[in-house]
């Protein structure tokens, strides 16, 4: 519950944050840290356009998109807190119900019968298939370090002890900024920012949601954000006690922000044929951090 | 008593065999219709009294060429009793409006009919008979009847080939199986399968020859890469009620027969193990590969059995780790997850075939490039579709889900262990299962995205549709099982905790009772989709509280301007999958004819692709090419000369008679020399 709270609660300044450090960067002054989610809280006041083409689909989607990343952060713990949802495998079902929003996006962009909606469902479909390996991977070297299969039980059991198991945490941590990277459609895979369609990833895909809709989809980058963010904060709060720990939650979903925001304003996007080559690096680094986990427990014969 | 239902199920058979020929169109649709239910009601009332009062088994004397025959039914047969049943059911019902267009070929169809009980019969059978020379008649009739199934339109050229070659294929199993009962015969002189287990446990290396054996047999049935050839050839082929059964459950009886010989012999599980799940993944990942690429709505189903042929393989392949490693996770797991996904994938096979056989009914056509636009024409089977795509892709709520789930948490728990090289296969197989899922994802987005949703791409010259109601009951059936089985597994963990019990487990430290809480472990996964699906609902409500207020306009899709005709400027199913094309191009094999912009004012651009197997280019193509090639230099004998025929036999006997005198006198000759 505690943990649920806490992201809902940076998904409110995530991005308002990332913005800031984006415009310092750039030399201005930039808007106030809460513009972002003001500007979605007037999405949800406004009503909305359909198109004549799209059916149910494309009016059931954002719904559905938003309820399972909720139901995906539901998931995480805070350090030694469960999260409320907690059993053992349950972050294959935190990538499946990921998964299914993702499947109701992509479908709903091919609804509206738009070309550019289908450029973008297309990459949208093949990035985030090319990114899930080194998730599951990490997911893989935690369980096999800490011998359990809940996010939990592995981040509450996790501990440093030797060089290579802080290699492990500053590997793991890099490959979990880069998919949350990913999964948002950010700086080196694509850019929200850009004028022409043709270059969008997930922004094509809602060219055509407006009002209600629009908003609920725009709140979920944060919220996917502060989710990941929680989960590089795991890695560090391990069993330490609420008193220490809530300060380094937030501590580290700042520098969070502020590194994406860094990203963003220094890097600049790949051309669209090379994004699969970056995904793949991805899927190595974290072989790398599961072979380090095999010499760590000295498994490797 | 099960003794009794078993022969009214085939004393039912024989019967329509004598009654059909004799109907009209109209009766014979009725009467097929009511035996299949009867059959189906019989051997429903089978599953049920053999859960509840254990397994059954009787001998029939047999005459002297079989000796014996034993009829065993135990739990195993009966879980594969209930999914054939299920889906004979529900084709049936399917099939008996689907066949309505074709009621003047009266005698066709009453072939059909017939194959079709035939078939279902000597399914039934198969899972029954343990007598080796019975099993191979049973085999033989099943394979045989499915032949003729799918040669329904045997007057078009395609449907022939294909039937042709799913009938060399499915001898070529045969084959095999019957060089692996011969061994067995050869080695212990009798046709029993109990043999099997006497043979195996004195020779437990011979035992991994004939599994290997068995399992090339069984697996040019299940699909399993290289053997899977047939698969996308006969399911386009075959009427859609057809390709729902078979890719649903007659592909399954080679997975029933794996598994059956895999509780019979007694060998090294860990190098089985090993061999079922490298071929697996193989399977999968090849299987989804190339369903990706297809243009045939149905072909791209049927290279998606492949795949979850694979997933299932991987779940057989990890129980039998765990046999070999004496680790109940991965038997409960693995043998739980291959069993639960056979069950979900012959549901929801069947049912995006019987949508995708509405969509050919509507259209006339299977190119996904020229649909578009139908879930307004036809929104129940868009919707039915729509369900089948989310389970195949295994996701939430649905039951695709539980059954992956069941073998993710056997990867990862085999991933813990102390084996260097265990935990590098769960590794990789964790890897090829989430690649496989990904590669679902896109596939079923292109499918149901591209013939569902956007307009139409093509005109099409479709009649005046009409969604009756027999076109989606039986397919709201099985939608209804598919999310019964998502939300509530734990209904049938008692069922499955019992068929793992068959597998051999030899050690003290695996029981019966530590499974149970395992599985009930598993079976939790449920209660999440549950609570998934009421915090959708809890989500829908705030929105409607929200927007029921708002004003809400339809116009125009945004095309950066332009407000004419986009039918056309649709993304198509090509160009959607383009980015992953180029990606796996070094795997594909596809023909590409390519007419591009040439001069100032070019006026036609042509870019057609073929999409081919390579596995089918190398193993299939190549081999009869060079036989033909062979042969051809034999063509003169066959010059249609009646004289020079009967000179050919004149030879042969001539020959035959000579050779072996010829022989006996060399013989002699060689005697004289040794003595010298």
């Amino acid at each position: 519950m505690l943990s649920f709270l806490l992201i809902i609660l940076v998904s409110i300044f995530f991005m308002g944050l990332v913005i800031r450090t984006k415009s310092l960067a750039s030399g201005r002054k930039g808007p106030g840290i809460l513009q972002p989610m003001k500007d979605i809280v007037r999405l949800w006041k406004k009503g909305s356009v359909y198109s004549t083409t799209t059916s149910i689909i494309f009016r059931i989607a954002p719904t559905v998109y938003f309820s399972s990343i909720i139901m995906a952060i539901l998931m995480i713990p805070h350090g030694n807190q469960p999260g409320i949802i907690s059993f053992g495998g349950d972050f294959v079902l935190f990538a499946y119900i990921l998964a299914l929003g993702k499947f109701l996006m992509i479908i709903s962009a091919l609804d509206t019968g738009s070309s550019f909606e289908g450029m973008g469902a297309s990459r949208e479909a093949l990035f985030s298939m090319l990114v899930e390996p080194a998730f599951f991977i990490i997911m893989g070297s935690l369980a096999l370090f800490t011998g359990h299969t809940s996010f939990y039980d592995m981040f509450s059991v996790l501990n440093y002890g030797s060089y290579i198991s802080y290699l492990i945490g500053a590997l793991s941590t890099f490959v979990l900024i880069l998919i949350a990277m990913i999964e948002n459609s950010r700086m080196p895979v694509d850019d929200p920012k850009t004028h022409l369609e043709l270059t969008m990833i997930h922004e094509v895909m809602i060219l055509d949601n407006s009002g209600f809709d629009l908003g609920v989809i725009l709140y979920c980058t944060p919220l996917k954000f502060a989710m990941y963010g929680a989960l590089i904060a795991n890695f560090f709060i391990g069993s330490l006690p609420l008193q220490i720990s809530l300060p380094l939650f937030f501590a580290i979903q700042i520098v969070f922000a502020v590194t994406v925001g860094i990203l963003e304003s220094f890097m600049a996007r790949f051309r669209m044929s090379h994004n699969p080559q970056f995904i793949f690096i991805l899927t190595s680094v974290s072989l790398l951090i599961f072979f380090g986990v095999l010499l760590v427990l000295g498994k490797f014969i | 008593m099960e003794k009794i239902l078993i022969e009214i199920i085939n004393l039912l058979a024989v019967f329509s065999l004598i009654t059909l020929p004799f109907l009209n169109s109209k009766r014979l649709g009725i009467v097929a219709l009511v035996t299949i239910t009867i059959q189906v009601l019989i051997s429903f009332a089978l599953v049920f009294l053999v859960f509840t009062h254990g397994n059954v088994e009787y001998y029939y004397q047999g005459s002297f060429i079989t000796g014996n025959i034993p009829i065993r039914i135990d739990y195993l047969s009966v879980w594969f009793i209930l999914l054939i049943s299920f889906t004979f059911l529900t084709g049936a019902w399917y099939g008996f409006q689907y066949m309505k267009k074709y009621q003047e070929q009266t005698s066709n169809l009453q072939l059909h009919a017939i194959s079709y009980i035939l078939t279902f019969t000597a399914l039934i059978d198969i899972c029954i008979v343990q007598n080796a020379i019975v099993f191979l008649l049973v085999w033989e009739i099943m394979a045989f009847g499915s032949f003729i199934l799918i040669i329904f339109e045997h007057y078009k050229k395609e449907t022939l080939r294909a039937g042709i070659n799913f009938l060399v294929q499915s001898h070529i199993s045969i084959l095999f199986l019957t060089l692996s009962f011969i061994w067995v015969k050869v080695k212990t002189g009798s046709f029993d399968f109990a043999t099997i287990t006497s043979y195996s446990a004195l020779h437990p290396s011979m035992g991994i020859g004939l599994f290997i054996f068995l399992f090339i047999g069984f697996a040019i049935k299940a699909g399993f890469v290289p053997f899977h050839t047939w698969l996308p050839l006969a399911h386009p082929a075959a009427p859609a009620h057809i390709s729902g059964v078979m890719s649903g459950v007659i592909i399954k009886i080679g997975i029933f027969g794996i598994l059956r010989m895999l509780t019979l012999i007694k060998t090294d599980f860990i190098i089985i193990g090993y061999f079922i799940l490298i071929i697996s993944v193989i399977s999968g990942l090849y299987g989804v590969i190339l369903a990706i690429i297809q243009h045939n709505l149905k072909k791209l189903l049927a290279y998606h059995s492949i795949e979850n042929i694979g997933i299932i393989g991987i779940g057989i392949g990890l129980g039998c780790l765990g046999l070999g490693h004496e680790n109940q996770w991965l038997v409960v797991a693995g043998f739980g997850g291959a069993l639960l996904h056979t069950l979900n994938h012959s549901l929801f096979k069947s049912l995006l075939f019987y949508s995708a056989g509405n969509v050919y009914q509507f259209t006339h056509t299977m190119n996904i490039e020229s649909l578009g636009g139908l879930l307004k024409k036809m929104p129940h089977s868009a919707y039915l579709f729509l369900i089948g795509s989310l389970a195949i892709c295994g996701l939430p709520p649905f039951n695709g889900f539980v059954s992956e789930f069941f073998i993710y948490s056997g990867l990862f728990k085999g991933l813990t262990s102390n084996q260097f090289t265990l935990t590098l296969t769960m590794l990789f197989s964790i890897v090829a299962l989430v690649l496989i899922g990904g590669l679902a994802l896109i596939c079923f987005t292109k499918a149901f995205g591209i013939v569902f949703l956007g307009t139409n791409r093509t005109e099409i010259k479709a009649d005046k549709y009409f969604e009756k109601p027999l076109h989606f009951y039986p397919l709201y059936l099985i939608a209804l099982i598919i999310l019964v089985l998502g939300l509530l597994p734990f209904l049938f963990s008692s069922t499955l905790l019992k068929i793992i019990g068959l597998f051999q487990i030899n050690s003290g430290t695996i029981t019966i009772g530590f499974m149970d809480r395992t599985l009930t472990n598993l079976t939790v996964i449920g209660a999440y989709s549950f609570a998934f699906i009421i915090l959708t609902g809890i989500v829908f409500f705030v929105r409607w509280l929200i927007i029921k207020r708002r004003t809400s306009k339809a116009d125009l899709t945004w095309g950066c301007g332009y407000v004419g005709e986009t039918k056309k400027a649709q993304y198509t199913a090509s160009s959607f999958i383009r980015s992953y094309r180029k990606l796996v191009e070094p795997l594909l094999y596809i023909k590409k004819k390519k007419i591009g912009a040439k001069g100032i004012y070019p006026n036609s651009l042509k870019h057609i692709t073929h999409p081919y197997d390579r596995i089918e280019s190398y193993l299939i193509d190549k081999p009869i090419y060079l036989f033909r090639r062979i042969l051809n230099r034999f063509a003169f004998l066959q010059n249609g000369n009646i004289q020079s025929y009967i000179l050919y036999g004149f030879v042969f006997l001539v020959a035959a008679i000579l050779f072996p005198i010829f022989i006996s006198k060399i013989m002699v000759f060689i005697h004289l020399l040794n003595q010298l």
